[in-house]
C-alpha cells in the first residue's frame, strides 16, 4: 500500500513541469480571453467592463458572412485533402517500384516551414508571371492572364488549394499506414474467390478504412479550421475581404486594430465550435474504440 | 505453387502504367511549388518580369544565390535564428515530456484518463486563438521582442502531441523490465533513467524530430506577432526582407528559401523513416 502511494506520488512529480508549463500558457490565457472578451481592452491604460457589447458588435457587423465563409472555406479545404491524400495513399501502397522514393517525395510541403511553401504559391498565383495563368494561356484555356488573389472568387479556391496541399502529406501518410494495417489475408481470401483489383479496393480497402478516415477528418478540421499562415501571407483576407475567415478576423481586430475586447469576443467564439469539433472527436473516437471490442 | 501474396501483387502492364500515371499527378501537385520555385531561383529578374510565360529559364543562372546574401545581409542570422529557436524549443519539450510520458505509460492514478484528454484537447486551440492573453502575458514578463516571445508559448503547444507519441512508445515496451528493476531495488526514478531512457530512444528521437519540425512550422505567427527587432526574426519572417519598396526580389526570395530549407532535406532523406512512423503514430501537427 505504502509503495503504491510513493508511486502516485512520483507520477505527478514526474508530471508537474508539463501540466503546470501548459497551465500557464495554454489554460491561463484561455481563461483571459474570456474575461477579456467582456472588457474594452485596447492599449489604453484603462479598462471598463461592458458586458455583452463586444458580442452584440459581432452579430451586428458582417460576421454572420465570415462564419459561414469559415465553414464553407474549412469543408471544401478538408474534404479535398481527404480525396487528394486517400489517393495518393492508395497509389503509393501498391507494390510497384519506386515507391520508397516516392513516399519521401510526398512529404517536402509538411517539413518545409509553411511561410516557405506558402511565398511559392504566391508566384504560382501570379497573373503575370506565374505557372499556372502560365501554362493555362499556353494550352490556350484562358485568353488573358488571370491574377488569381486579386479577385475574390479565385483567391477563395486558391486559398483553399494552398491549404490542401500542406495538408495532403500527413493525411497520406496516415491513409498509407492505415491501408496497411489491414490484414493481408483478407485479401487473399478474396483473391482466392475471383475478386478482382478494383472490387477488393472497394469492398475491403475503402470499409476498413472509414475508422482512420474520421479520425483523419476530424484532426484535420481543426488544424484547417486554425489555419492562419495560408490566408494571411497570400491575401491578408482580401480582396475585400472575401478570404477572411474567423481566424484572420480575429487577427486583424486584436492585433491590427489593438481592440484587445472585440477580438476576445472573436476568439471566445471560435474556442466555442472548437470545442464542439473535439467533443465530436472524442465520442466518434470512443464509439469507434468501444466497437472494435464487440 | 506460388504464395498467393506474390500472385495477388502482380501487375498487369495496364495496371501498372495507371499506378504510375496515378503517382505522376499526385507527385506532380505535391512538388509543383518546389520546381516552380527552383526554376524562379535561376532567372534573372529581367526575365522573370516578361511576358510570356516561358517554363524553362534562358540562359538560368545561380547568380540569385550570390546576391541573395549582399541584398539581405542578415540572411545567415535568420537561418540561425531559426535553428536556435527551434532546437532549444525541442529541447525543453524533450526535458518535460520525457517524464510525463512516462508517467501516463506506467503509473495507475485518478485523473490520468481526463488528463490526457486536456493535453489532447490543448491541441485543439492552435496559438493563432490565444493570441491576445499571450501578448499581454508576454509584455507582462517583459520578453516582448526577444528569443524568449518565440520559446515560451512554442513550447506549450508541442507538449500535448509529444506526449501522446512518446506515451505510445513506452507502453510498448515490457512491463516486466521495469518490474525486474523494481524487484532488485531500484527507484522508480532510478528506472526510468537506466532502464526506460536507453530503450525508448528511438522514440525520443522520433519526438524530438517531429518537435523540431512543429516548432519550426509555428514561428511564424509567433514572430510576426511578438517581436518586431530584425536581429531575433526567424527565417520565416525574415524572408520578408526580399519584399523590397517597390517590388519583390522573387528570384532572390526563391534562392534563398532552397538554402533555407536545405538542411531540412538533407534530414528528412536521412531520417525518413522515423518521419513516417512520428507522423501516423501522432498524426498531429499544428
Amino acid at each position: 500500500m505504502h509503495a503504491r502511494r510513493s508511486a502516485v506520488i512520483f507520477a505527478w512529480i514526474l508530471l508537474a513541469p508539463a501540466l503546470l508549463y501548459v497551465c500557464a500558457i495554454v489554460a491561463y490565457p484561455l481563461v483571459d480571453t474570456f474575461i477579456l472578451s467582456f472588457t474594452d481592452a485596447s492599449l489604453r491604460k484603462t479598462t471598463n467592463w461592458v458586458g455583452w457589447e463586444n458580442y452584440d458588435k459581432i452579430f451586428n457587423a458582417t460576421f454572420a458572412e465570415v462564419i459561414t465563409r469559415t465553414f464553407v472555406w474549412t469543408f471544401f479545404s478538408v474534404s479535398i485533402k481527404m480525396m487528394i491524400g486517400t489517393f495518393g495513399a492508395a497509389m503509393l501502397n501498391s507494390a510497384v517500384p519506386g515507391r520508397a522514393l516516392f513516399r519521401v517525395l510526398t512529404m517536402p510541403p509538411w517539413i518545409v516551414p509553411m511561410a516557405i511553401g506558402i511565398f511559392m504559391w504566391g508566384w504560382m498565383y501570379n497573373g503575370q508571371f506565374g505557372m499556372i495563368s502560365g501554362l493555362l494561356q499556353r494550352f490556350g484555356l484562358t485568353d488573358g492572364p488571370i491574377a488569381f488573389l486579386a479577385y475574390g472568387n479565385t483567391a477563395f479556391w486558391a486559398t483553399i488549394i494552398t491549404d490542401v496541399w500542406i495538408g495532403v502529406p500527413m493525411v497520406t501518410l496516415y491513409m498509407l499506414a492505415a491501408m496497411q494495417a489491414i490484414p493481408q489475408d483478407l485479401y487473399e481470401a478474396a483473391w482466392t474467390d475471383g475478386a478482382g483489383r478494383f472490387y477488393r479496393f472497394r469492398r475491403i480497402t475503402l470499409p476498413l478504412l472509414v475508422p482512420a478516415m474520421i479520425t483523419m477528418s476530424m484532426l484535420s478540421l481543426i488544424s484547417t479550421f486554425n489555419s492562419f499562415d495560408i490566408i494571411w501571407i497570400l491575401t491578408q483576407g482580401g480582396p475585400n475581404g472575401e478570404t477572411t475567415t474567423m481566424i484572420i478576423d480575429t487577427y486583424r481586430t486584436a492585433i491590427g486594430s489593438k481592440k484587445y475586447g472585440e477580438g476576445a469576443a472573436r476568439a471566445v467564439l471560435i474556442c466555442i465550435f472548437l470545442s464542439i469539433f473535439c467533443l465530436c472527436y472524442f465520442r466518434v473516437t470512443s464509439r469507434l474504440a468501444t466497437g472494435e471490442k464487440q | 505453387m506460388k504464395e498467393p501474396a506474390q500472385l495477388i501483387n502482380r501487375y498487369k502492364w495496364y495496371e501498372i502504367l495507371g499506378i504510375y500515371c496515378g503517382i505522376f499527378v499526385f507527385l506532380s501537385f505535391v512538388l509543383a511549388p518546389f520546381v516552380e520555385g527552383f526554376l524562379v531561383s535561376l532567372k534573372p529578374l529581367s526575365q522573370l518580369f516578361s511576358s510570356p510565360y516561358r517554363f524553362v529559364p534562358e540562359n538560368g543562372s545561380f547568380a540569385a544565390y550570390r546576391t541573395m546574401w549582399e541584398s539581405v545581409p542578415g540572411f545567415g542570422r535568420y537561418i540561425f535564428n531559426s535553428f536556435f529557436i527551434s532546437g532549444i524549443v525541442t529541447t525543453v519539450v524533450l526535458c518535460m515530456v520525457v517524464p510525463a510520458a512516462y508517467a501516463f505509460a506506467r503509473f495507475e492514478f485518478k485523473g490520468r484518463g481526463v488528463l490526457l484528454a486536456a493535453f489532447l484537447a490543448v491541441n485543439m486551440f492552435s496559438g493563432a486563438v490565444l493570441l491576445i492573453p499571450l501578448f499581454r502575458l508576454m509584455r507582462s514578463f517583459g520578453v516582448l521582442n526577444t528569443y524568449f516571445a518565440m520559446i515560451v508559448p512554442g513550447v506549450a503547444f508541442l507538449i500535448p502531441s509529444a506526449i501522446w507519441l512518446l506515451r505510445t512508445y513506452i507502453m510498448r515496451i515490457p512491463k516486466e523490465l521495469d518490474e525486474a528493476a523494481y524487484v532488485d531495488g531500484a527507484s522508480h526514478f532510478y528506472t526510468l533513467r537506466r532502464v526506460i531512457l536507453p530503450i525508448a530512444m528511438p522514440g525520443i528521437t522520433v519526438v524530438a524530430i517531429t518537435t523540431f519540425i512543429g516548432s519550426y512550422a509555428q514561428q511564424f505567427i509567433f514572430a510576426l506577432t511578438f517581436n518586431a527587432k530584425t536581429e531575433y526574426m526567424p527565417l520565416p519572417v525574415g524572408l520578408f526582407a526580399y519584399f523590397g519598396r517597390q517590388e519583390v526580389i522573387w528570384n532572390e526570395l526563391m534562392a534563398a528559401s532552397f538554402v533555407g530549407i536545405a538542411p531540412a532535406m538533407i534530414v528528412i532523406f536521412f531520417l525518413q523513416r522515423y518521419l513516417v512512423s512520428g507522423l501516423t503514430a501522432g498524426a498531429v501537427k499544428q
